[in-house]
Parts: structure tokens; sequence; C-alpha cells
């Protein structure tokens, strides 16, 4: 169905977080680290504070109260220590957003700067296991021998991957518009994936009782991660309007958004194959490099698709994360699954030519009876499925292996196949659900930052409630709504949807209000490995004098559980693919060696798709009937969709040339100076 | 942003009237208003010339003046360069978005200035910013920047096409200024950086492009082509502006001009000298576009662009031929 | 300085301080939310608005430079209560995801609807092409989607175009 927030949407009427009318509101601009490391001695605001309509500077010279257990990211000017390039380390507030941007501008810092330490290298001595990756799984993993399994081995292949800095880049800068009353409560209108775990953090950091603070997001301009947790300018705009008793909006520039709001960690990925005559696997290792900041350890689950891909007798993977002077990684798009499976699809690409097999065919006769680190039965698993229709509708089996043989003038032609997976997971989440005149009215604090969740919810509740979807009102974004957790990891409408199950069961009993809390449902669910699985087929045209990359044709299968909105499923799965493509492509964020911090730090530098690249994608999906989910029988679709996007255009690359680029993205440069 | 004073100029001469230190003209501001938003440019005094009278695109004779204040998209769209100079149409429209297209006007197309990632951060080096600083990029980020013509000061790249078109159809740059009136040659209104990239052209302080004058196409066929990794809203890590005059298999003219190889849009003489006379053949051209490359100085990071101007170089000329 | 617009059809008067952009004046002293900012730097399209019935960034013009123009933005390009052809399109293709990027879309969109001519994607640059996909793709391209809703922004325009 159509989204039921279109008509605000495409009038210009839905209000996203910095869009809030507020009478009196004032505007605070940051003040961002000029030093990768060392020390703020001496922050001097006393022309700033002498401009035109300014309020106020805050900074380390009068550190802000704040709760002395604050997140790293989130303590804002209670150290003087400067931990990477852009660290917020002073806000100016003043009547306009020209005069506080003005007045940031002229405040004077001075700094005593540290040799930094930016560079991820795979022999970093700083190199550790971290205790687990995230959220919580073992770093390290072993079963079976890997090198006899090596040695035994008819084929094998042992190929680096690296994957660069990438950023979200959401269309909406992160904002915020925080107001004080007069008994000490705080409203913060906040572009973010989940109002009651922001609700949370915010009050944790300002040392409030959570009852205290209220936050509202009723529209959210996209976030793939980087607007999952709390970010420093929701603090910000809560400590400046603090300290000049009025309300402040900020709004991050695209540039600071690069600094502040997270990005997905460079990976370095070592994988060593090992398959028999007949294509089965004999060994599986894969080692992800990857790093984090002095102040957080994020270690993100690169490898963990491993465990879950393929059969193999001899299955190791493990993380090593390095701590530099760099601002935190953080969540983007499938974390860990996006990178980690760009490089093991594409090294079972490899190994599929050394092994003289159909890449399909190689990933159809490894496909595991349970979960291969965990000995887990699949709650549902349709990957050859996938793989088999994939090729059917992509015209697979008309494919010559041959690499760099098809030619259309000086275009070099070129199809290569990945699969994708994802956990489907849900967590615990309340909702409440109502009848009133008639119309029945459902409450979550969910998000809805563009994946479609009211209408999701909408249609989930529709159904449940066995009536037309227009007598059925949701309200979410709000953290005053029944608690739920954030839009992410593809677990929101399986999270919410369970709940909102729930309380319209619970309304059609009593027959005027039900009121959900899944946390015991969920506490009891089965163990099971539960995952969505999908297979993607690209056509790539590669030129041969200019080296560059466009890619004709997408087709991705996905087997995900019951679809609960086909049009707005298939537009997620396309978006996802879409930011695939880029990833494969054009996306990568540089790191300065020299100076710290990143460069290429808005969007004429760092390149996401434009509409001139996507020229055709398929999306279908297999209709899977899975009972042991959650009461839809959904698997989340928000993630799997970027999940092997760049192997395929990779690995059609590759078909297209003859050429393995292993460093992402696949740029001119690196095809002119492979061929050249 | 730094506060300013902001005028409409009422003619050409009153704006250069308003002219001297820390003053500047605003014409379409898709470039200016971006580098005052970042600091890196700071007038005391704009000068609004986007609305003097200057945006007919007019025929002199077998000439065609273009005035400066036409705005890139109606230059792309005029019947007559359509007609007489698709090549500069192709150019024009290759470049940014339609929307800035609408916006920028010729005059401020010539005078963007380089997209470098340090030029345009102002809590970093960069000797065109601040002279004397440094050039981080020489040892960091210069992946799309220049190859020829570069410095030990600065490698900073000119980011326009039309620019290059202009180039390769001998455009002149008409100019009134505190001095008077002059008119500029393309190629010669960029310079290269040598010793003072703070200067990306030749123009002097208070002066004002009034309009772009084009001569009379060159005889032969004509091709814009530019390369990027993403296929729109790009620029160029490397662009060509050929024009090729074949007769009886021998070749009677050859303009060359590269893009995103150079502090300037790059004339590629040494390569029509070599290919003027001779056979229209792959391998002429292939050493022509050898012998113009040979001068290049790539970095370890942009040597690509070597390899991608010669292959453009010959492709391109070989497209041209009947 | 003062300086009088008609802003989708209402003459609107403002003292601007000449450092604030079209879009700021906008979003912020007019109340009028539909322009979006996403790079403030004319490099992802959001904030497109039609000037003097010209799609134009409002990030990058001076509401001091644009004095006297008319502005349309999103929320008057129906004209009246209704919504525009591309309105409708856009829903019913399900041509956005998070909407932010929407309304620069739909003025770029309209904008480009009322601009013949070649683009860069022409073979014939003498000729007025028909508006096919790769047409309006090439033409779109200066309105980034993050949610990745090009498929579908096109086939929308596509419908409307015909």
């Amino acid at each position: 169905m159509n989204r039921v927030e279109a008509r605000v949407k495409v009038t210009g009427l839905a209000t996203y977080a910095a869009e809030y009318p507020v009478e009196g509101v004032t505007y605070a601009y940051p003040v961002q680290s000029r030093i990768a490391k060392g020390r703020v001695t001496r922050v001097d605001a006393s022309r700033a504070l002498t401009m035109p309509g300014v309020l106020g500077v805050l900074s380390v010279e009068d550190p802000p109260e704040l709760a002395e257990d604050a997140d790293g990211e989130l303590a804002l000017f209670q150290s003087r220590d400067v931990a990477y390039r852009g660290q917020l380390i002073a806000v100016a507030v003043a009547d306009t957003y020209e005069n506080a941007r003005a007045a940031a501008d002229a405040v004077r810092v001075s700094y005593e700067p540290a040799d930094h330490d930016v560079g991820l290298r795979a022999d970093h001595p700083g190199l550790y296991r971290p205790e687990v990756v995230n959220p919580d799984y073992p770093a390290d993993t072993e079963r079976g021998d890997v090198e006899a399994g090596l040695a035994e081995a008819a084929a094998t292949i042992d190929v680096t991957y690296t994957t660069p800095v990438e950023h979200n880049n959401p269309m909406e800068p992160h904002a915020a518009l925080a107001l004080w009353d007069g008994d000490g409560r705080l409203l913060v209108y906040d572009s973010t994936q989940g109002t009651s775990s922001d609700r949370e953090t915010i009050a944790k950091t300002l040392g409030l009782p959570a009852s205290h603070v209220r936050v509202v997001s009723r529209h959210v301009g996209g976030g793939f991660g980087c607007k999952g947790s709390t970010r420093p300018h929701a603090v910000l705009a809560a400590l400046a309007a603090r300290a000049v008793g009025r309300p402040v909006k900020v709004a991050l520039t695209r540039q600071q958004m690069f600094d502040v709001t997270g990005y997905r960690t460079p990976t370095i990925q070592r994988l060593r194959l090992g398959a028999d005559a007949d294509g089965r696997l004999t060994a599986l290792e894969h080692v992800a490099y990857e790093q984090s900041s002095t102040l957080v350890e994020f270690a993100e689950q690169t490898a963990t698709p491993a465990r879950v891909m393929y059969a193999t007798p001899a299955l190791r993977t493990a993380h090593r994360l390095v701590r530099l002077d760099v601002a935190t990684p953080s969540w983007m798009r499938a974390p860990g699954e996006c990178p980690g499976m760009y490089a093991l699809e594409s090294a079972m690409d490899e190994l599929a030519y050394a092994a003289g097999l159909d890449p399909v065919e190689l990933r159809v006769r490894n496909d595991p009876e349970t979960e291969p680190e965990s000995g887990l039965p699949f709650s549902s698993r349709n990957l050859v499925g996938c793989l088999r229709e994939g090729a059917r509708r992509f015209g697979w089996d008309r494919r010559d292996p041959e690499p760099g043989v098809r030619r259309e003038g000086e275009w070099l032609v070129g199809t290569g196949v990945a699969a994708s997976s994802y956990p489907a997971r849900r967590r615990p989440s309340k909702a409440a659900a109502t009848v009133r005149d008639g119309d029945f009215h459902v409450q979550v604090a969910a998000a809805d930052i563009g994946t479609g969740a009211r209408t999701a919810l909408t249609r989930i509740a529709a159904e449940t409630l066995g009536v037309a979807p227009d007598r059925v009102h949701v309200e979410l974004g709000d953290s005053d709504l029944p608690d739920a957790p954030v839009a992410g990891g593809s677990m929101g409408t399986a999270s919410w949807g369970s709940a909102v199950v729930r309380a319209c069961e619970e309304l059609m009993k009593n027959g005027s209000e039900g009121h959900a809390d899944t946390t015991g449902e969920i506490a009891t669910d089965s163990r099971l490995a539960r995952h969505a699985f999908g297979a993607q087929f690209a056509e790539v045209r590669v030129s041969e004098v200019t080296g560059e990359v466009r890619v004709s044709r997408l087709l991705g299968v996905f087997a995900a559980g019951h679809i609960v909105d086909a049009k707005l499923a298939r537009s997620q799965f396309i978006g996802g693919m879409t930011m695939g493509l880029g990833m494969a492509l054009m996306e990568e964020t540089h790191t300065d060696e020299e100076f710290g911090g990143f460069l290429r730090r808005d969007l004429a530098q760092y390149h996401v798709p434009a509409c001139a690249d996507v020229q055709h994608i398929e999306v279908v999906w297999l209709d899977e009937q899975d009972e042991r989910l959650n009461p839809m029988g959904s698997k989340g679709i928000g993630e799997i969709g970027i999940v092997g996007t760049a192997a395929a255009i990779g690995n059609a690359v590759h078909h297209a040339t003859g050429l393995r680029v292993r460093n992402l993205p696949i740029t001119p440069a690196k095809i002119l100076m492979a061929r050249f | 942003m730094k506060t300013f004073e902001y005028a409409r100029a009422a003619s050409p001469s009153d704006a250069v009237r308003r002219s001297g230190p820390g003053v500047m003209y605003l014409g379409g501001g898709t470039n200016l208003v971006d580098l005052m938003r970042l600091g890196v440019a700071q007038p005391d005094h704009l000068v609004d010339v986007s609305r003097l009278p200057l945006d007919a695109i007019e025929q002199a004779g077998d000439r065609l003046r273009i005035g400066a204040a036409v705005r890139n998209s109606d230059l792309a769209a005029d019947p007559l360069v359509r007609a007489r100079y698709p090549m500069l149409a192709r150019a024009v429209l290759s470049g940014a978005s339609g929307q800035v297209r609408n916006m920028a006007t010729v005059a401020g197309n010539l005078l963007q200035r380089t997209r470098c990632a340090y030029f345009q951060d102002v809590s970093r080096p960069c000797n065109k910013r601040r002279p004397g600083s440094g050039c981080p990029a020489i040892d960091g980020d210069h992946e799309n920047l220049a190859v020829l013509g570069r410095s030990d000061a600065c490698v900073a790249t000119h980011p326009s096409d039309m620019a290059v078109a202009l180039a390769a159809l001998d455009a002149e740059v008409h100019v009134t200024g505190p001095g008077g009136d002059r008119i500029i040659p393309m190629p010669g209104l960029h310079r290269l950086p040598g010793d003072a990239p703070e200067r990306d052209t030749v123009l002097e302080p208070g002066d004002l492009i009034t309009a772009v004058e084009l001569p009379p196409p060159p005889p032969g066929a004509s091709a814009y082509r530019k390369v990027r990794e993403r296929a729109s809203f790009a620029f160029a890590l490397v662009s060509i502006a050929a024009v090729l005059d074949v007769r009886d298999g021998a070749v009677a003219g050859c303009r060359v001009a590269l893009g995103g190889v150079a502090h300037a849009p790059w004339r590629a003489g040494r390569a029509e000298q070599a290919i003027i006379g001779g056979p229209a053949t792959g391998e002429a051209f292939l050493a022509a576009a050898e012998a113009e490359l040979d001068e290049a100085r790539p970095l370890p990071r942009n040597a690509f662009k070597v390899p991608l101007a010669r292959n453009l170089i010959v492709r391109t000329l070989e497209e041209l031929t009947p | 300085m003062d300086i009088t617009l008609q802003v989708n059809g209402v003459p609107r008067a403002v003292d601007v301080d000449p450092r604030m952009s079209l879009l700021d004046l906008l979003r912020e002293r007019l109340g009028l939310i539909g322009a979006k900012k996403g790079c403030d730097h004319g490099q992802c399209g959001a904030c497109t608005v039609l000037i003097d019935g010209r799609r134009a960034n409002s990030c990058l013009a001076l509401a001091v430079a644009v004095d006297g123009s008319e502005v349309t933005t999103v929320e008057g390009l129906a004209g009246g209560d209704g919504l525009h052809p591309l309105q409708e399109a856009f829903i019913e293709h399900d041509a956005f995801q998070c909407g932010y990027c929407t309304p620069g879309q739909l003025c770029s969109a309209a904008g480009m609807l009322g601009e013949p001519g070649p683009s860069a994607v022409t073979d014939d640059v003498l000729v007025d092409p028909d508006l096919t996909p790769a047409e309006i793709r090439e033409r779109m391209s200066g309105n980034l989607c993050r949610c990745g809703a090009y498929v579908n922004i096109v086939s929308a325009i596509s419908e409307v175009a015909r």
C-alpha cells in the first residue's frame, strides 16, 4: 500500500527534528578540535562573546555538569584531552544561525598536540582480540583443523580484501532542538532511530531521571545506523539550552557529520579457503582487522557471516581491533555482515574459479544442513532457492565463465553473483491499542526512518484486528509512547510488530484496549538459527579506455519470511542494493594520516550513487513460511539488500575484465593501474 | 560566514568603480557562496554582478559573443551554440547539476576554484589559500589532482568542464577593469601554479569578465568526453575536448584540450603538432598522446591519470576520424 | 537589508542578514520547511526550489541576491489544496522512503520538465530528446537520495512526462 505519511512528505509538511516551530529559539554551532591527539590548553571566547547576538560559549574552561560515567563520545567539554580531530570542544550560542556560526569561528583554541596514529594496518602492534564483537558474539571461533583442511584441498585461495571508511550520510543531517521547562524537564526533538533509548541515554548523560526527558522524532531523514545511538549534537543542544535559558537548535553541517556521527570501520580481511575435487569446502578461515577509538571499544562483527554461510569441516573466524586516534566507528547498514560478506562472497567467487566450478553451483554444494558454527537448526533457509531462482531469471545458464571476453565496443561486459544473509532477530517491545470513535489507535515508540514503519505497523494491526488499514492509526516517534527498541539491526518491524499484534489481540478480547510487553514471550523463544537469505546478480560494463564501471543490471532474490507490504519491501530492497552499488564503486572517506581526521567531508567528494548510476534493478522474493520467528512470520529487510551487492559487482568486474580488484571501491584508477 | 556589505552593481563600470581590497564580485554564487560558508573566501564587500545586462548570446559577424552573466544552462540550450559549437554545449552539460547550471554564470564557471580537499578546509594548510603554509596534498590526498604543469607548491586542478572546451575553441575572454578593457586568449586566462598558486588566473584586482567571444568553429568533427566514477554530478577525473579535421586521409586540423590534469585547462599543443599533417591512425594518435604526456609528473596516487589521458586522446580522436 | 519576494504567490517583505541564504530564510524565518538542508553547498539538491520558474539550489542563493524574485517551494507546487501530478505520481510509485530529499526531487522534476534541450547523455545536441529513463536519470542527478529510491523516482517522473 502507499505510505500512510506520503501526503505530508510530498507537500513539505512532515516535520523533521530541526523543523518544529518554537518561540524564541536560538542556535548553537560547535567548535571542533584541530588536532588529533593532545590537550586543549586554552579556549579563548573573549572575542566571540562580544559579537552581535551571541548568548554564550560553552567549553572545558567551565565544564558543564554531566554524569561522571557518560559515554566517551557524549561527555562534552569534561576533559582537556583530545581523542580525535573534529571532536567537539566548544559551542557558541546566538540568536541566529549566522551569528552562532560566526561566533564559533571566532573562538580561539590553543593546544598542546601529541603524536597521533590514525592508520589501520594488519601488522599494527596495538592489535588485540576484543572480548566480544557486536552485539555480543565471541571474537574468535574455531572448529576443526583449518591447516589440515587447506593441506588436503584440491583448490585453495588465500586472499586479502580491504574496505575503506564509509559514511552513512543520510540526507537529513543530525539535528536536535532542546527545550527545558521551569521544572527541569527536558524536551528534545531529535533525529534518532529510537526515542526510548535516546531518552535513556540523554537522561543518563545529563544525570536526570528518564521521566524528566522526552524525545520526539516524528520523521527522520534516513539513518542507516548513524542515528541509532545518541550522538553528541543532542547532548550539545540540551547543555546549550540549559546554559542560555532558551530553546536551542543544533543542526550539524554535512562536514561535521563526517566527524562526530559515526562511520563504518575500515577493514582488512584475510580469507583462506580450501575445496576438494567436488567443490566441497575443506576449510574456511576469515580473519578481520578493524579499528576503534581510544574513547569507546566498538568491535564490528565482520567475520560472523562465515559462521552462518557454508558447510565446512574446519572453520576459524577471528577479529582483531586496534584503538587509534580516530572517532569511534558506529553502525552503518548491515554492520559486520556487509563488509564481511563482501570479502567472503568475493573469495567464494575466486574459489569457484580456482576449483573450476560455477559460482552458483559452488554455493549450492556447500549449503549446510545446520548453522555451521553453532550446529543449530535454521528456522528457515532458502539460499539455494534464491540462487536457483535468480540464476533462472538472470539468464545465468547462458553465462560463459571465461573472464574478459565479452565486448561491446570499448565496454567489457561481465556478470557476477553473490549470496546475502542477515540475522532475523527481535527484541522486547511494548505497544498499546485502543478503540476510539470506531477507529483503532496503536501506539509504540517506534521510529520511521524511511523504512515504512508506520505503514507496516498499520497493516500488521489491521490484519490482526481484521479491519481495513484506513481504520488504523499508528502513532510513533515519541518516547512518551510505550517503550520500543531502535529501528536497527533489521529488528524494527519484528520487534514492534510482535507487540502490536499482542496489543491488538488483547483489544479484540476485551473490546476496548490492549497493552503488550513482549519481554516474556521473547525470553521463551526457542534456540534456532534465524536468518534471512538472498542472492544478488550483477551485470557490469567496464570501459577499457577509461576504467569506468557502469552497472547495467542488478537482480536481487530474497527469502525473508512473510513480506508485510510488497510495495514498501521492494523499495527497501532496491534501496539497500543501491547503497551496495555505491559501496562497490565509489564510497570512500579518506583518513588524513598527516593531520588526523577525515578528508573529503562533503557530498561532492564523498560520492554516493546519483540517479544516473542506477539503471535497472529488479527485486523478487520467495514465498517463505516461517512460523518460528514472530507472529507475522517476517524477517527484517532493512539491511539484507546491501549485503552481497558489492561482491556481486566486484565478481562481475572480474568476469568482464579478468581483474580482481580486492580493495573497495573499484574505481577507474584501480582498474587502469591494474591493466596498464 | 564573516559579515559583509552587499551591493548590486548598476553597470559594469559601476562594478569596477566599487572594486578594491576586500571586494569580490558575486555571480551565480554557486562557488563563491559555497567558499564563503567554508571560510575560504572572506570578502568585506560583495558586489553583485549577476543582473548586469551581460546575459545575451549574440552573433558578431562569424563570431559568437557570450555575455559573462549568461547562465550555464542557457548557454548549453542556445540554438547557435548547439549548432556551431556542440562540443561546448556538451562540456557545459556534463558539469554540475541542472540546478547549479541554472544559477552559475559563464564568468563564474571560468573563475571557480579548485575542489582540492585541503583548499576547501580552512583548518588545514594550503598554499593556494594561505601562501607559504604548505601543500599537504603532495604527500597526502592527491588522487584527483594534477599530473601536468604542477609545482612543488601546488597540485590543484581547475575543475571547469566549460573552460576545457573554450580552451580548445581558442575563445577570447573580454575583461574590463581599473586598467581599462582587454582581451585574454584561452588558454591563457588560467595560470599554472608555479610558486604563486594563490593566483588562479592572470586577472588583476578589480577585473571583471564581461564576455567570452568565440571565433568561427574550427572545421572538422568535435567531441567532449568526461571520465568520472560516478555517472553524473561529479568533477572530471580527466576530460577531453577535441576537434579533428581529416582530409584525404591526412589530418588537416586538430585541437585537443584536457581537463582534470592541471591547474588550468590543458591545451595539448605538442600532441596537436604531432598529429597535424600526418595520417589519421591510432598509431599516430598514440605517439602524439605519449609525446604530450611525456612531461607528466604524476604522484603515487594519481598516476592513473596518465594512461587515462593517453587512452582518452587516442580513443576520442579515433572516434572523430571519418 | 530589506527585500521583497513572491513566495508561492504571496508577497513577503523581510529584513535579512546579508549572510542568510534563501534556504535559511524560507526555513527559519518564513516557516516554510519543505525545502531541506542536506549539505548547504549545492551538492545534494534537497534544497531545490523554483526561482522565477527555474530550479535552483536555495542554499547557494543569498537571500539579498534574489530580492524581487518569485520563489516556488514544494508547499506551493500544486498551486492549491490538491496535489501536483508529480506529487501524486511520487506517492503511487513509492518514490521516497525517509522523505527528506523528496521536496527537492519534486521541485527539481517540475523544473526539469520545463527544460527542453539536450543533456549530457543526448546523442545529438541539436535535438530536443524525448524524456527516456536515461534522460531523466541524467537530468535528475543533482538530487541525491540516500534511501535509494531512484528506480521509483524515474518511473514516477516518466509517468508524468508522458
